[in-house]
């Protein structure tokens, strides 16, 4: 059995280009294969792990991942806001530990730009436990100072003191500029691949300032100063939505349960973590289809070697016939093809984790950058090893038939070669 | 001299539907002899080896190679019993392209114990550099790859596989068809050297008369064979 399979070595050995080439297929398609399952596990990993360290969120009832949306991933518009009566209340439950408020609706050059407290630096974490950081500059401390993420620091070029126009509304070509009140940015966010890197961080107040003689909706005829609305009362009347902390996490549900029984107006809170997962599920059906397609891709892979075994077969015949004259078995003969097959399988999976992990190793910057994917160097989960066992398993079981073949002209030839 | 090959009564055909090619009522081989066997070509020479060879089993009748009864063997057994007593020359691809001439020669060896041990004041190797230097290969030849050797080493390299591990039969199926005349006496002789060394019989088969005065006996197949020939051309 040994002999055999030291056989079939030296016999690949003597068709190394063949070799190479179907091994160099399989290793393709393994590392397409599992390349697309990391990507899937770090995604998913990545994206529901866009906020963390937050145990609600809440806002004005509409659907979870209608507020999901929009208050973690700035898209689409709250239908309703929330008073800020309601955001006291709310902070004022015992079991909250901390509560951040969220104001959107108005953006900077395509950019989003949230109100919220110079708290929310401290609060918001992602993929676990990491913070913000701040690559230059600090938090907001004046009423006209921003925070950039670094997306938009990137983007449109910006460095600390570089002034900023708000303009109102969301869309990217806006008429209505709060030109009367620019801001200076005084942060700029270190990159975290979640949606704060393309956001634009100011204080309530600012939102607040910025709107003053804005209540009707539209721009007002007369546009005040910055000094002039400084002197204004800039209390928040309404916010967006509002980040909560607990002290444990067992009383989620109360207060869950309290926030959406809040008789003053309706409201809605959420668990980010289980929206997040709700919202992968619906947008990881294509993912999905991607992975049965490399699935496919793999088995071709297979499928090729096993062309490759089949049409050896024929002008292996004379060596089988000789082996089979100093007195090999029909299936030691068999043997030689089936350990062909799963030697080119694990030679294919091997050089397929090769190239995966060295193409992570030279993309891994890139792709941070482009898609703020991180994809870790880590040894593959467990998924990855059963996957890989399986095409080990079917190299084996396609391994087979060219196997059965060699056992059947074996008997037939048996020691006189007809071609 | 006691009997090494006996065969009685054997009816063979390839398909059970056609007639028998093969019908030999008795037919015997003394050991040590060195056997010529002729006949027409599709008259079922190699037919008749692989029987001996326990390759195919005759569908009645009985076959004992050494006092083994073939047909009451295994298909395991045969096989180890092929690999234990009996070395094959054919006419031409008898080397295993990949392996080196040493290896293609220490082959058997790794299929059965007996021949390995038959080997006993030597290693495998240097068993296998004796049988070729006594075969006239010697030096570099021996180191290349089987596929850059011309014909007449080739078949000298196969007969020295034949003959590793002293095996008591050694089958030749038309070892030199493809050789020159003048080569084709030398390799014969060579061969003749070597089994009357190792106590070997042989059996050879060949179209060449020539060859014929060369060997104890003959056996024509027409004459033992009682089946009718196949008319194929
Ligand atoms: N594996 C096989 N399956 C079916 N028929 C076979 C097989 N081998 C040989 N035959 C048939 O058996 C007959 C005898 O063939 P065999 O090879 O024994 O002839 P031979 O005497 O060795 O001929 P040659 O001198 O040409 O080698 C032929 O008619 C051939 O067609
Ligand atoms: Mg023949």
């Amino acid at each position: 059995m040994l002999f055999m399979f030291q056989l079939t070595l030296k016999s690949i050995k003597n068709r190394k280009f063949t070799a190479i080439l179907t091994t160099l297929t399989i290793a393709l398609s393994v590392c397409l294969l599992i390349g697309v399952q990391k990507i899937r596990y770090e995604a998913k990993n990545s994206f529901t792990n866009t906020i963390s360290g937050t145990d609600l969120i809440v806002g004005a009832r509409s659907g979870s991942i209608q507020l999901l949306l929009y208050s973690v991933f700035r898209i689409g518009n709250a239908t309703n806001n929330l008073s800020w009566e309601s955001y006291l209340d709310i902070q004022q439950n015992r079991k909250v530990k901390w509560a951040v408020p969220l104001s959107l609706g108005d953006s900077h050059k395509g950019f989003r730009v949230l109100g919220t407290r110079a708290t929310y630096f401290e609060h918001y974490l992602y993929q676990g436990d990491k913070a913000l950081e701040f690559t230059q500059g600090k938090p907001f401390k004046g009423v006209f100072d921003a925070v950039i993420g670094a997306e938009v620091a990137k983007k449109l070029g910006y460095q600390l003191q570089d002034n900023i126009v708000i303009s109102h509304g969301a869309g990217e070509i806006s008429f209505s500029k709060h030109d009367n009140m620019p801001f200076t940015v005084t942060g700029i966010l270190k990159k975290t691949g979640t949606p704060v890197d393309q956001t634009i961080h100011v204080s309530l107040s600012a939102i607040e300032a910025i709107h003053v003689g804005w209540e009707s909706g539209a721009s007002p005829r007369h546009k005040i100063s910055a000094e002039q609305a400084l002197k204004q009362d800039l209390a928040p009347k309404t916010i967006t939505a509002v980040m909560l902390g607990l002290h444990r996490k067992h009383s989620i549900f109360s207060v869950m349960r309290s926030v959406n029984e809040y008789p003053e107006e309706p409201l809605l809170a959420i668990m980010p973590g289980i929206a997040l997962q709700e919202l992968w599920q619906l947008v990881g059906v294509a993912e999905q289809a991607l992975l049965v397609i490399s699935g496919f891709v793999v088995l071709t892979g297979l499928m090729g070697m096993l062309t490759v075994i089949l049409s050896s077969l024929n002008e292996r015949r004379r060596e089988m016939a000789i082996l089979r004259s100093v007195g090999a078995r029909p299936w030691q003969i068999a043997t030689l093809l089936v350990s062909e097959a799963f030697i080119f399988t694990l030679l294919g999976i091997l050089f397929g984790i090769g190239l995966l992990y060295g193409l992570l190793w030279i993309l891994q910057p890139w792709m941070f950058d482009q898609f703020g994917l991180y994809m870790p160097m880590t040894f593959m989960h467990s998924d990855a090893l059963w996957v890989l066992l399986s095409i080990l398993c079917m190299g084996l079981v396609i391994g087979l038939i060219p196997g059965y073949r060699a056992y059947k002209t074996t008997l037939t030839d048996g020691l006189t070669i007809k071609v | 001299m006691s009997n090494l090959i006996e065969l009685s009564d054997i009816q063979f055909s390839w398909l059970p539907s056609q007639p028998p090619i093969i019908d030999i009522p008795k037919l015997t081989i003394k050991r040590g002899e060195r056997i010529f066997i002729s006949g027409d070509s599709g008259s079922g020479k190699s037919t008749l080896l692989s029987l001996i060879g326990g390759v195919n089993l005759p569908q009645s009748g009985s076959i004992s190679v050494i006092d083994k009864p073939l047909h009451t063997l295994g298909n395991a057994q045969r096989d180890l019993f092929r690999a234990d007593h009996i070395g094959f020359i054919f006419q031409i691809f008898n080397l295993i392209p990949y392996l080196s001439v040493i290896d293609n020669v220490t082959l058997p060896c790794f299929f059965s114990k007996k021949r390995k041990q038959n080997i006993q004041q030597s290693s495998l190797e240097d068993e296998a550099i004796r049988l070729l230097s006594d075969l006239r290969l010697t030096g570099d030849i021996i180191y290349k790859p089987v596929t850059q050797l011309s014909t007449g080493q080739q078949q000298r390299v196969a007969a020295a596989r034949a003959l590793m591990g002293k095996p008591e039969l050694i089958i030749a199926d038309e070892p030199t068809s493809s050789l020159d005349t003048d080569r084709r006496a030398d390799f014969i002789n060579l061969l003749f050297e070597e089994c009357d060394h190792q106590d070997t019989t042989l059996l050879f088969v060949s179209h060449d008369k020539a060859l014929e005065s060369l060997f104890h006996h003959t056996i024509s197949l027409a004459d033992i064979n009682q089946a009718a020939t196949v008319e194929d051309f």
